[in-house]
């Protein structure tokens, strides 16, 4: 008898409330009572709330259990769940989650589907289909595709993508590089992880596309070491890669060479910033750029270099498979394909969400989400990471669109949204984001520097009730000032969080001095 | 951890095959290893890589990962992000210090108490890493027996 696949993630999210413990209760157990299985450490899904999520396959339908733990696994196995047995831990198949069937995915298909670490699997799976593809239709194809398909920037910027290589593509010189942005920074967005740890090789392969697609031999990954995981997942997989010929010289002799090289950051949130990045690439403190020029004509030691998020890199492989046209048949208006929203904080079913463009804000909380996680009432929602808009509940019916959120005073960003209930005191929310802006400005430029540590002292000044409108004032100068004069988002952006709390919530500095 | 000396600092050095663009990386491999950069070693790598101690210097002192300074055998980070703030990491950190009886960036009793911003965990919050591991969903009891894990593992 063959013998029954288990599957139990080894992603961050799933590890950190116990899938290790749970992977080993299973193996231990299975060899007690002598149950034939195989423990296959898949990625994650995505629907973190369920994790850990394990796995049974079952007359090759996969059946899900959630929220499983260590000390659920003998009764599992007492209810005969390798199997697909009853227990009240089982939520059924998994491909009928309503969670996951709602989504579109287009970027993150695989993950949770495969083994990440297996180059069969991957293979199995289309792995390295698109890159034989870009071979033999040519670089000039594949720069076509990537125009049409509309795709822009996953890190924040929303600049084209197609324009960005096209431009790399034609700047001259010898030696050009494709530089991944794995720096995931900003609160509340975890799926440049997500995707590293559970399709690596997916990344792997369109940074090779990216990289035949404008000439670059040499790509760099600039992974955050606060993802100890993901690097130990992504190092392996890059070897793996390296082993079966996916990467090196003459890549399955299509006389194309590229391969990969992994960085770690040290913990400083600007790195994320592209010219920041690449100074700590080139092994120098993380201080920004000015710019032009652009890093597409002098980026990494002044060549050339596509810098790309991880997750707009890794959409390009299925727009070489399917055609960028269908890329951009997906979503609305300038805001093409899907986004992988990140739902986070206070909210009763976090997790990943791949959807196309101009999905409401209230559909991702309410249908994906299920509400805030302390059954409060939504009173905030912060979209874009730290340099975010707070955007009140009257406005949770905006699309989600780049346009349309420019519009609200508010941005995309990288897709990450957190919830905060009605107990979120956002007077302290706006002092924090300055508070961070002071510790993890680079120092390069004056109004980031100073002008986030005056922000904290304004802001101090308010909460305690001195002078409330003569700072209030004070304040509003000031992220103008930071806004207009600083070199790049960390200041430029610092006052978004910070106007939409006067704008909306200034009541709240009121009830923090009558707390006082 | 053990210490670093003039040795394995040669060692991490040619592993990287001395090239000063890789100091980022180099320390990163120091730290990860003996847990901190001693000014020693700082100069040591000025003298392998060819930079100036101020350069180097610039960069330990840049990056919140390069400690200069020995920390405790465990090292405690609570997360302090936004999404970690709405479920109650702040509360989460004041009971931590409190029980620990101590402030951010202290070291006592073999455990050193940091601040970290984001472990992309968001959608398990409140985060807490210990000694590199992630941990999602901590509340008081479940930060309470991490702690005594810990102690346990001693």
């Amino acid at each position: 008898m063959a013998r029954t696949r288990i599957y139990v993630p080894r992603e961050t999210a799933a590890v950190s409330v116990g899938a290790d413990e749970v992977a080993l209760a299973i193996a231990q157990v299975s060899k007690k009572n002598g149950s034939k299985i195989e423990l296959i450490r898949n990625g994650s899904w995505g629907a973190s709330w369920l994790e850990p999520l394990v796995e049974v396959e079952v007359d090759g339908a996969r059946i899900a259990y959630a929220n499983v733990s260590a000390s659920d696994v003998e009764s599992l196995f007492d209810s005969d769940f390798i199997k697909g047995g009853e227990h009240e831990r089982r939520l059924g198949p998994t491909i009928e989650i309503p969670y996951l069937i709602n989504q579109d995915r287009w970027t993150f298909w695989r993950c949770g589907l495969i083994n990440p670490l297996s180059i069969e699997d991957f293979e199995q799976h289309q792995g390295f289909k698109a890159l034989t593809k870009a071979f033999s239709e040519g670089a000039e194809s594949v720069l076509a595709s990537v125009l049409a398909s509309g795709l822009r920037g996953r890190g924040g910027a929303g600049f084209p993508t197609g324009i960005k290589w096209r431009t790399v593509a034609d700047a001259p010189g010898e030696q050009k590089y494709i530089a991944c942005n794995a720096d995931e920074g900003d609160s509340g967005t975890f799926s440049d992880r997500i995707l590293m740890e559970s399709d690596p090789m997916g990344l792997i392969e369109s940074m090779a596309i990216a990289g035949f697609a404008v000439g670059a031999s040499k790509g760099y990954i600039y992974l955050r070491s606060e993802y100890p995981l993901t690097h130990s997942i992504l190092s392996r997989a890059i070897a793996t890669a390296r082993d079966a010929g996916w990467l090196g010289d003459n890549i399955k002799d299509s006389g194309f060479d590229f391969d990969i090289e992994l960085h770690l950051g040290a913990g400083s949130y600007v790195c994320g910033e592209e010219t920041a990045m690449l100074e700590s690439l080139e092994g120098k403190k993380g201080i920004v750029r000015y710019k032009p020029p652009l890093p597409a004509i002098e980026g990494l030691f002044g060549k050339p270099t596509v810098v790309n998020n991880v997750v707009t890199l890794a959409s390009v492989a299925n727009i070489i498979n399917l055609g960028g046209e269908r890329y951009a048949g997906m979503g609305v208006e300038r805001s093409k394909g899907t986004l992988a929203f990140q739902l986070a904080g206070n909210i009763k079913r976090g997790g990943l969400v791949e959807k196309s463009f101009g999905i409401t804000l209230r559909e991702l909380i309410d249908d994906f989400g299920g509400g805030t996680a302390s059954g409060r009432p939504v009173k905030a929602v912060q979209v874009g990471g730290p340099l975010g808009a707070y955007i009140p509940a009257e406005h949770l019916d905006t699309p989600l669109d780049y346009e349309a959120f420019i519009a609200i005073g508010a941005m995309v960003g990288h897709g990450g949204i957190v919830v905060f209930d009605d107990t979120a005191n956002m007077a302290t929310l706006a002092r924090f984001a300055m508070e961070f802006c002071a510790i993890e400005s680079c120092g390069k430029c004056t109004p980031c520097r100073i002008g986030s540590t005056r922000g904290v002292e304004v802001v101090d000044r308010m909460i305690a009730g001195e002078k409330r409108e003569e700072n209030y004032d004070l304040l509003v100068e000031l992220c103008d000032t930071m806004e207009d004069a600083s070199l790049c988002a960390m200041g430029g952006m610092t006052p978004y969080p910070v106007r939409s709390v006067l704008k909306y919530f200034a009541e709240d500095f009121a009830s923090s001095e009558e707390a006082q | 951890m053990a210490k670093i000396n003039k040795t394995t600092t040669s060692e991490i050095v040619a592993e990287f095959n001395s090239k000063s663009e890789m100091l980022v990386q180099i320390l990163q491999t120091i730290v990860g290893r003996f847990g901190w950069i001693p000014e020693e070693t700082i100069r040591q790598l000025a003298d392998e890589l060819n930079l100036s101690r101020a350069d180097v210097h610039g960069v330990v002192e840049y990056y919140h990962d390069f400690r200069t300074s020995e920390p405790g055998k465990h090292i405690v980070k609570i997360c302090q992000a936004e999404a970690c703030q709405a479920m109650g990491s702040r509360e989460l950190t004041d009971y931590a210090k409190k029980t620990l009886a101590m402030s951010f960036h202290d070291t006592e009793n073999d455990i050193t108490l940091e601040p970290i911003y984001c472990l992309g965990n968001c959608a398990c919050s409140p985060a807490v890493m210990i000694n590199g591991k992630t941990h999602g969903r901590v509340d008081e009891a479940r930060f309470n027996t991490l702690l005594d894990e810990l102690r346990g593992s001693d």
